[in-house]
């Protein structure tokens, strides 16, 4: 499905990802994890054709990230609050993003409902417009409008930050029915060694931009990660 | 007002009337009031002049507060961030410009004969005053914030000093005037209006330390949601959803929402030259007037495409959207806005038929070629804007494009309607800009696309321009 050749973005000579080859099946939910600055957000930005890469490509459904614009139907994604249009209200910024993937305000409507227990409340109806929510309740409108439009492939970077903790649990459940029920691909990016091995089938680490460690998710793969993050602790580990 | 070319005239333009002001006002006084000692009549005129800073800095100054949110956790004293905030406002368009009128007239003075030392204490005492002023809008401005009616005290101030004036139970002129004649000729009196200013900003500064937590002053606004229906764009098809996300993005931020008020300003731009008979025979200036009128708009909103959408260009990008979708409609909302424009503008024709004309002849231009041309040069933009950020001198998102832009958009139409008009009159020039114009509304499909390619090759660099922080 998302299949990654010969990947490397340089920047001035520092080489920030070089993947040579990642093959991501279709249906399986993929977890990235790393230090900062291991590459997590480039390799999502180059799948989002939103910076080009140095060499390589990926392509994804048989399509060429970089050279065609034909992933965009099937893709869907929430990387950071730059996804999100502060002066509408998640009403509109629903409607808007359902308007852009087809849907009409009644398909966005049912799918928002689905949702109510992990808006809490606090995202629909309230009046308030995007840029005047708290951090965790803009990230909730990001995660719900990217699934938004029956997308195949959903990319979550770091889905878990900032969120409440029944909302992290909520969130861990959305993701794994969507793997396991609707066949979608699903990566997510976290420093939360926990939650991924919780919601992903597969783990992947990177370091300095290289593929270091491919797991399939077992019971003991968290030990693993822990003693692996634990031993590299020449490189901090501040965050989270 | 927003940010943009003109403003950068109009702040050129405000320190040149008050540097003209500050020359003429001497020999000018003399002229028409030959009985009046100058510097004396000057003075019982300051009381005016008082109450018009006052307003104007009451709608368009306000105190930098919210810059000081980082300092608050840092090991610095509360007062001296207060101070910090209070000395920072000194600093500030508003107290510099007086001084372009002040020290010319002062000089003026010195060399007309009156007393050196007594000219230079009334330009200290007049910059005291500046700064009185300063301080005293912050306090009329922190009772606004707390009153329902915010208009209400700078309404109370200055209409009963006005009134207690006007009626003479008290004459502020007077007083004001005299008061300073009294600090010119005994420079010990300037101690008054120290200890004025020593009041007003230590009134401040109590104000102000009593306020600078995060649940009160430092508290952004939480605005409600003002809903329109938006449906009437749906007969746009399929731009509809970015037209409606266009006026909402016009509508609801501070840094665009000033264009609204632009419109009034492009209808009302020909006041500023037909009145005057200099300008009745200059016709090859119509065509600049016309363009400048009509496209009041389309080159204020024109000129920041796309960093307008700078904020979540990220998700425009990897959404399922089709780049001339997003164009067209910009396109769309400026088109309407020139016709608007020119229709509201009509009645210029009490100043002669041609000046509808030619007018007429630079809506044309503007749909046909300066859309194109604007929209083209967007796809050099390469500065992001914060729509959060106050709209009044403004420059965030400016660079060499927006000078740039400027001369094919506006002297370019000037030029060629000025040589034509020269070379084989007004007619023949008229009937130039309309097939120009014509030719672009024509070839509007070809053009649309070659702008979309522009930017769609710009896209990487786009986005990367838009993320960081300038």
């Amino acid at each position: 499905m998302i299949y990654t050749k010969d990947l490397s973005k340089t920047y001035k000579g520092t080489t920030v990802l070089n993947i040579e080859e990642l093959t991501i099946p279709k249906g399986q939910s993929f977890g990235l994890v790393g230090n900062n600055g291991a590459g997590k957000t480039t390799y999502f930005s180059l799948l989002l054709d939103l910076i080009q890469p140095t060499t390589g490509n990926i392509t994804s459904n048989s399509v060429v990230v970089n050279e065609s614009e034909d992933w965009k139907p099937f893709t869907s994604s929430f990387i950071d609050e730059s996804f999100l249009i502060g002066y509408l209200t998640p009403e509109e910024y629903f409607y808007f993003i359902g308007e852009l993937r087809g849907q009409n305000k009644a398909d966005v409507d049912s799918l928002t409902s689905k949702f109510e227990d992990f808006f809490n409340g606090e995202i629909i109806g309230k009046k308030k417009y995007l840029r005047d929510l708290s951090k965790g309740n803009q990230k909730k409108a990001g995660i719900v409008a990217a699934l938004i439009g029956n997308p195949e492939v959903i990319i979550l970077d770091e889905p878990f930050a900032n969120l409440d903790p029944t909302t992290q649990i909520r969130l861990k459940q959305i993701i794994k029915d969507l793997a396991e029920k609707q066949g979608v691909t699903v990566l997510v990016s976290s420093h939360d060694l926990m939650h991924v091995t919780d919601v992903c089938e597969r783990i992947v680490v990177l370091e300095k931009g290289n593929v270091i460690k491919d797991l399939e998710t077992n019971p003991e793969t968290l030990k693993e990660l822990e003693v692996h993050f634990a031993s590299g602790a020449t490189v901090s580990q501040e965050e989270e | 007002m927003a940010i943009n070319i003109l403003l950068v005239f109009f702040a050129l333009y405000f320190v040149v009337m008050f540097l003209s002001l500050g020359f003429g006002l001497l020999p000018g006084l003399k002229k028409f009031f030959p009985d009046e000692d100058p510097f004396v009549f000057a003075n019982g005129f300051i009381f005016f002049w008082i109450m018009g800073d006052l307003l104007m800095r009451f709608f368009m100054q306000k105190l930098p507060v919210m810059s000081v949110k980082p300092l608050l956790t840092l090991p610095i004293k509360r007062s001296t961030v207060v101070n910090f905030v209070l000395g920072k406002s000194v600093v500030s368009f508003f107290n510099f410009l007086p001084l372009f009128a002040i020290i010319p007239f002062g000089i003026m003075l010195i060399f007309d004969g009156y007393e050196t030392s007594m000219i230079i204490t009334w330009i200290f005492t007049m910059i005291i005053l500046v700064l009185i002023i300063n301080f005293f809008n912050f306090i009329i401005e922190a009772f606004s914030a707390d009153s329902e009616l915010s208009f209400l005290p700078i309404i109370t101030v200055v209409g009963v000093l006005f009134a207690l004036n006007h009626f003479e139970i008290l004459s502020m002129t007077t007083l004001i005037g005299s008061g300073l004649l009294a600090i010119a000729s005994n420079p010990i009196l300037i101690i008054i209006p120290i200890v004025i200013l020593a009041a007003c900003y230590a009134f401040n500064f109590k104000i102000l330390k009593s306020k600078l937590y995060l649940d009160s002053s430092l508290k952004s606004k939480v605005a409600e949601v003002n809903a329109a229906d938006l449906s009437w764009t749906k007969r746009f098809g399929d731009v509809a959803p970015f037209m409606q996300l266009d006026l909402k993005l016009i509508w609801r931020n501070k840094r665009t929402k000033s264009m609204a008020f632009l419109l009034l300003i492009g209808v009302l731009y020909g006041l500023f030259f037909y009145p005057n008979p200099v300008y009745a025979d200059m016709v090859f200036m119509f065509a600049l007037i016309g363009i400048v009128s009509t496209g009041f708009f389309l080159i204020n909103f024109g000129q920041f495409i796309p960093a307008w959408d700078s904020g979540y260009y990220k998700l425009l990008m990897s959404q399922n959207i089709k780049y001339e979708q997003y164009l067209r409609s910009k396109f769309i909302l400026m088109v309407i806005s020139v016709v608007l424009l020119f229709v509201l503008g009509i009645p210029y024709v009490y100043f002669g038929y041609k000046i509808l004309i030619a007018h007429f002849a630079a809506a044309i231009y503007n749909i046909g070629v300066n859309t194109h041309v604007i929209l083209w040069g967007g796809s050099f933009n390469r500065k992001k804007i914060d729509l959060d950020k106050k709209a009044a001198f403004n420059y965030q998102g400016t660079g060499a494009v927006q000078w740039l832009i400027g001369i094919p958009l506006m002297l370019v139409p000037m030029a060629l309607f000025g040589l034509v008009n020269w070379l084989a009159g007004f007619a023949a020039a008229i009937a130039l800009l309309i097939v120009l114009g014509v030719v672009g509304i024509v070839f509007h499909k070809k053009l649309m696309k070659g702008i979309t390619k522009k930017y769609l090759d710009s896209k990487y660099k786009m986005i990367d321009a838009f993320s960081q922080d300038n």
